[in-house]
């Protein structure tokens, strides 16, 4: 299997509800808790899987808004692995999810430099570095309910953005969401095959008013005819 | 998608994570915001674990947002209150210096306070409420105690979207009404509207991308939802009425509106008398029933206009019995929106937007409405008992809030907005703008503001209401205000929710009169939820000759250590939201949805760790002690055992109480049933919600559908099934322009710029006119716009710096067009000052594409003062951040001539917040840091210090080992 997230960037409005929501799940997770240091200070930080990156393309008048949602994106040919001198950091074979085992991580920090995407952060509390797990502690919990065995982000998002399934399966929802609306890899360029993918903003919707522009009537009140409508 | 239906062999190896059998999971509704959705909360050993979206429930089916999130930081927040205080005795008021004191000792000394007000003058005690969601239990207790001081905030959030919609379709944007989300083709944002139906309206704009739909955001600034709008239309703020007028302009010119639906449903063939200058003029002509008049074209005779069958003309001018000239209501808005001044080249020049996109969006609009028009085939019965076989939708659809509402032409604004819909004929139409239970109701409800008091006597009616005319002002004899806040006086004569902004300046002035005690409710009135936020906070240290405050007695209630805390004398702590019992009440402001009735609860999954108690059980109490009627037994001893048993068998009517679910003696009846003592358990069992699916046949034209009708009757919602007919033209507000001009047989104002301000602005139809602000000040030197919005990720969830979102979001910055600062020589981070006619704040400057030229805005509220909300006195949102307040005045500026004004709508009285203008000045080499600066707020006794770091967990986690073998094959399959 090749698990993964497809994210619809034509509806994400920058809630941060998936991003808090894995803070929230994930600070009781498997590799929790998520340090959160000077919390109520000068320079309040903490751990988060998962980050909403908001920029803007083009000039005014004609920019946009994008908020880009990141967190791992569980590549093929992970980076982050290649480099772990511990062993620590491993891709699952059965499943595609790349993971931190707490127990080997000495927090070196070498795979948070070969990751381009910015997706492991080192937890100062713990010494060692964490990062999205796909939930992997809620997927395969037979405990819950079917619908609720998804990532805590993909469960929460309110504009529907976030999609979870098997790459593998050419029949799942990311599939063909990915297929249908051409998403596309962030960075392919690097060569690490990302698994996750984005899907672009759709075209825009054009009105035709062709049938309605009976253009340049500007005839005046007098001009205009009772209609006999019964009330 | 679903998850894993069956879970793959692999995963059988993996260990348990969770330690289940310490886990219980229990319903209830969210508190970060406004928005009320449903959440299931998993608890560990009275912990929480995790909060997640209610899959079932009909306001947000699973969902849930940053802040809903983030509820884990609001309840382990260094900054929650433990036990009650007062104020030190021999210290100053907002020195920060309190004493723990028990819960019998607060009571009491409030009791007695209280009852000495009670039994002399009762007008002496003002209640306010901030951000709550029980205005149906605070009103009732203001009631009983017999005050007409009391409101909540809707003054200073967002009376005119309420207002607007009331006095026109008996239904409203804010929470009355809903986009047809699984229906509508084009959807038009008006404003920044992120404050209320926060879930609903991100989970709508994704259906209506995914259905193909168009998405039109006007706003002039680009955040959140305009991100992903697939038009931006960065207007100039204060504008958006000419916006619409002049879209109605393009409508009208081509004729580009739905007749029959206007005909049937509006009050457009109404007919108006036309006798400029004389009593009566543009009012409806009327018969001797007080039924209006219509001119029946096959019959060429007046006819009762709210008869079913009539022919009605639409236009024309006739001579009435009286000899007065009349014209039709659709004759006088159409030679109105004719007029040049609403052309698109003039709107133009107004609202900076093109005349082109102006004439364009208007043609589009009216392309989906008549030429993508739907059907929803289900047979219905109209209010006259004819039966359709389908219902028509026109399926263009709009939402607008705080962004049209926080200025002072908002109320007309928001009109215009309603007028376009209704003029297209998209009014609770499938695609449309569709209302929600109870609403619609008659146009205006019938409902009066409280006038008399007396001492130990309840109101007759309750504090707020909706006038139809001058003589329902609460006003005396002279026409002095008797409000505190001077709601339903000159000043704002249909002031629906109270002018909260007010109070606290006019106690202190003893203007209209000198108050005893002041009670506010979960609201911040000394930083945020203010302006002018620095002289507030002086006013309420300020003291008389006598050596007394101005404000003699100040109670707050609220669980976290607020800016307002620190002013109290007495505090009385409040719950957390997953601590209390509380009802979100169709009485109050409901959760229904278009095709459902609902309503819902709160019920504790925690044991509160503290001396704290929730509100609505202290005023329960509290009116226990007071002896107020309703809560006092025939013995004469308090009625209820607390809110939850005052919650089941209060009624309002008989067989109608705040919830409507499970009533009847089993549990049996909906909306409508004598007390069911089990109702809670009942809430309980069902996921802590109430949802009434609607029959398909009443689902839509509510306002004229008979089988809808009578159940909004019998469920206690309308007082009659009678249809609801639309106010295009108001004569309501004509009654108060004539009093304006001296033309009214009834109160009329003395004041010159009263009876200016009634002539100018209550026109009965919708109009544009310059936010008063600007029309005081020199546009010359103060030439931006200044407007504010609380980011998606924590508005409206303002109670606690929540440990987690703060790292989102902790400084504000000023943000302005770059281009435009480029060309001042304003470069990004810089520090910059900006001063209004009220005062000037220095801040740190963001440069973006995404807003208008001549605007500049910050995110709200994230400036705090240093030390209250837990937070060190370094933390940015005291040293960096800032508040807009500060250049706010609650005050227009003084003109020669005139009293002091309200800064706000002239009609509702709500806050003219978005009005400001401003002039930018970049500050000197060195000057840099937020300013102005207040002092750190003193701890609280027995608090804690924040601590530094929070490493939250529910439980020891358990690590998912790498197994060896993989380690030695690297992972090679």
């Amino acid at each position: 299997m090749k698990l993964g997230l497809v994210i619809d960037l034509d509806v994400c409005v920058g809630c941060h509800g998936c991003a808090v929501a894995c803070k929230q799940w994930n600070t009781s997770g498997t590799t929790g808790p998520l340090t959160d240091t000077d919390a109520y200070g000068a320079e309040p930080s903490g751990v988060w899987f998962n980050r909403i990156r908001s920029y803007e393309v083009g000039d005014y008048p004609h920019n946009k808004t994008v908020h880009f949602p990141m967190s791992c994106m569980h590549c093929e040919d992970a980076a982050c692995v290649t480099v772990c001198p511990t062993g620590a950091s491993w891709k699952r074979q059965e499943d595609g999810i790349v993971l931190v085992d707490q127990d080997k991580c000495m927090g070196c920090n070498l795979c948070s430099w070969a990751c381009p995407y910015g997706a492991r952060e080192l937890d100062p509390a713990s010494g060692t570095m964490k990062k999205c797990t796909l939930c992997i502690d809620r997927i395969y919990d037979e405990r819950l309910p079917v619908e609720e065995r998804q990532p805590a982000c993909v469960l929460t998002c309110p504009a529907h953005a976030r999609h979870f399934g098997d790459f593998d399966d050419p029949e799942s929802d990311v599939s063909r969401l990915t297929r249908e609306r051409s998403g596309y890899a962030l960075m392919p360029e690097m060569g690490y095959k990302p698994t996750n993918k984005y899907l672009p903003p759709r075209q825009k919707r054009t009105v035709d008013t062709s049938d309605v522009a009976r253009g340049g009537v500007r005839d005046k009140l007098k001009a205009w005819v009772n209609r006999v409508v019964a009330r | 998608m679903a998850g894993f239906e069956k879970i793959p062999d692999f995963a059988k190896e993996l260990p348990q994570f969770e330690p289940r059998d310490k886990q219980q999971t229990h319903f209830t509704t969210c508190y970060m915001c406004a928005c009320r959705c449903g959440i299931e909360v998993t608890v560990e050993d009275n912990k929480v674990r995790f909060i997640r979206g209610n899959r079932n429930h009909p306001v947000n089916r699973g969902v849930m947002c940053g802040k809903g999130n983030a509820g884990i930081m609001k309840q382990y927040s260094p900054a929650k209150l433990k036990g009650p205080l007062r104020r030190k005795p021999g210290s100053e008021r907002g020195s920060g210096e309190f004493e723990e004191i028990s819960w019998d000792e607060a009571l009491n000394e409030l009791t007695a306070r209280l009852q000495k007000i009670r039994e002399t003058d009762p007008k002496k005690l003002a209640f306010f409420t901030g951000r709550d969601q029980m205005q149906a239990l605070t009103g009732l207790w203001a009631t009983q105690f017999g005050t007409i001081n009391w409101a909540a905030h809707g003054g200073f959030c967002s009376v005119n979207m309420a207002a607007a919609g009331l006095y026109m379709l008996g239904h409203a944007f804010w929470e009355f009404g809903d986009p047809d989300w699984d229906r509508t083709k084009y959807f038009m944002l008006w404003g920044v509207a992120e404050d209320h139906a926060s879930n609903p309206i991100k989970i709508g704009l994704e259906k209506l991308k995914r259905n193909g739909g168009k998405f039109v955001a006007i706003n002039p600034v680009r955040t959140g939802y305009q991100a992903i709008a697939d038009e931006w239309v960065p207007i100039r703020p204060g504008t958006d009425g000419m916006l619409a007028l002049s879209m109605v302009h393009v409508l009208l010119s081509r004729e580009l509106v739905d007749f029959d639906f206007l005909i049937r449903y509006t009050n457009a063939p109404w007919l108006v008398v036309n006798t400029q200058g004389q009593k009566g003029d543009g009012l409806i002509l009327r018969d001797e029933n007080g039924k209006p008049l219509a001119w029946d074209l096959e019959k060429e005779a007046f006819v009762d206009a709210t008869q079913a069958e009539i022919k009605p003309a639409t236009f024309g001018e006739y001579t009435a019995p009286d000899g007065r000239p009349v014209r039709t209501v659709m004759t006088v808005l159409v030679e109105k929106y004719l007029d040049e001044q609403y052309a698109p080249e003039n709107a133009a020049k107004i609202c900076g937007v093109p005349a082109e996109q102006i004439e364009r969006m208007a043609l589009e609009i009216a392309h989906v409405a008549f030429k993508e028009t739907i059907t929803v085939d289900v047979e219905w019965t109209d209010w006259a008992g004819r039966k359709h076989d389908k219902f028509i939708g026109r399926p263009v659809s709009m939402h607008a809030m705080r962004g049209i509402s926080a200025h002072s032409n908002g109320f007309q604004a928001a009109r215009a907005i309603h007028l376009l819909q209704t003029l297209l004929g998209t009014i609770d139409c499938p695609g449309g703008f569709r209302a929600k239970a109870p609403y619609p109701k008659h146009v205006p409800p019938p409902i009066k503001p409280a006038r008399e008091m007396a001492p130990n006597t309840p109101l007759k009616s309750p504090p707020l209401g909706f006038p139809t005319g001058p003589e329902d002002l609460v006003i005396d004899a002279d026409g002095n205000p008797l409000r505190l806040d001077k709601a339903y006086s000159w000043d704002a004569p249909v002031a629906a929710h109270g002018m909260m902004h007010m109070v606290i300046t006019n106690a202190v002035k003893g203007d209209p009169y000198p108050i005893d005690t002041l009670i506010l409710f979960m609201a911040n009135m000394a930083w945020n939820s203010t302006m002018n936020t620095k002289s507030v906070q002086e006013m309420l240290r300020e003291k008389g000759d006598d050596g007394e405050y101005k404000i003699p007695y100040l109670v707050v209630s609220d669980a976290f250590h607020s800016e307002m805390v620190n002013f109290a004398d007495l505090v009385l702590p409040d719950t957390t939201y997953l601590e209390r019992y509380d009802t979100i009440s169709l009485l109050d402001r409901p959760i229904s949805e278009p095709d459902a009735i609902c309503d819902s609860v709160r019920i504790p999954v925690l044991e509160p760790d503290r001396d704290v108690r929730s509100w609505q059980e202290v005023m329960v109490d509290l009116a226990g002690r007071l002896k107020f009627p309703a809560f006092t037994g025939e013995d004469g001893q308090p009625k209820f055992s607390g809110y939850k048993e005052f919650i089941t068998q209060w009624e309002k009517a008989p067989g109608i109480g705040f919830l409507a679910g499970w009533r009847g003696k089993d549990g049996e009846k909906s909306l409508r049933g004598e007390p069911n003592p089990n109702q809670w358990e009942k809430y309980k069992e069902n996921g802590a919600f109430f949802e009434y699916h609607l029959p398909e046949s009443t689902r839509f034209y509510k306002f004229a559908n008979k089988e809808y009708l009578e159940l909004a009757k019998e469920a206690g919602f309308n007082g009659s099934s009678e249809p609801i007919i639309f106010e295009l033209y108001s004569e309501a507000l004509q009654k108060f322009r004539l009093a304006g001009q001296g033309l009214y047989d009834g109160p009329m104002p003395t004041r010159e710029e009263d009876k200016e301000r009634l002539t100018n602005w209550f026109d009965p139809l919708p109009i544009f006119y310059v936010p008063l602000e600007e029309q005081r000040i020199d546009t010359d030197k103060y030439t931006f716009h200044a407007v504010n919005q609380r980011p998606m990720l924590m508005y409206h969830s303002w109670d606690s710096q929540n440990a987690w979102l703060r790292q989102i979001l902790a400084q504000n910055f000023l943000y302005m067009n770059r281009s435009r600062a480029l060309k001042m020589g304003i470069e990004d981070g810089a520090w910059v000052w900006v001063e209004s006619h009220n005062g000037k704040i220095r801040v740190q400057v963001k440069l973006m594409e995404g807003v208008q030229e001549d605007t500049v805005w910050t995110w709200n509220a994230i400036g705090k003062q240093g030390g209250a909300w837990g937070l060190s006195a370094d933390a940015p949102e005291a040293a960096r951040g800032f508040l807009m307040n500060h250049l706010i005045s609650e005050l227009l500026p003084p003109k020669e001539g005139s009293r002091d004004i309200t800064n706000s709508d002239p009609i509702t009285g709500q806050a003219a917040w978005y009005d400001l203008r401003v002039k930018i000045t970049p500050a000197a080499p060195g000057e840099t840091g937020s300013w102005p600066q207040f002092d750190t707020v003193k701890p609280l006794p027995g608090a804690k210090p924040s601590p530094s770091e929070v490493r939250h967990q529910s439980h020891e986690a358990v690590n998912l080992v790498r197994p060896i073998d993989d380690v030695l094959s690297r992972g090679a399959k």
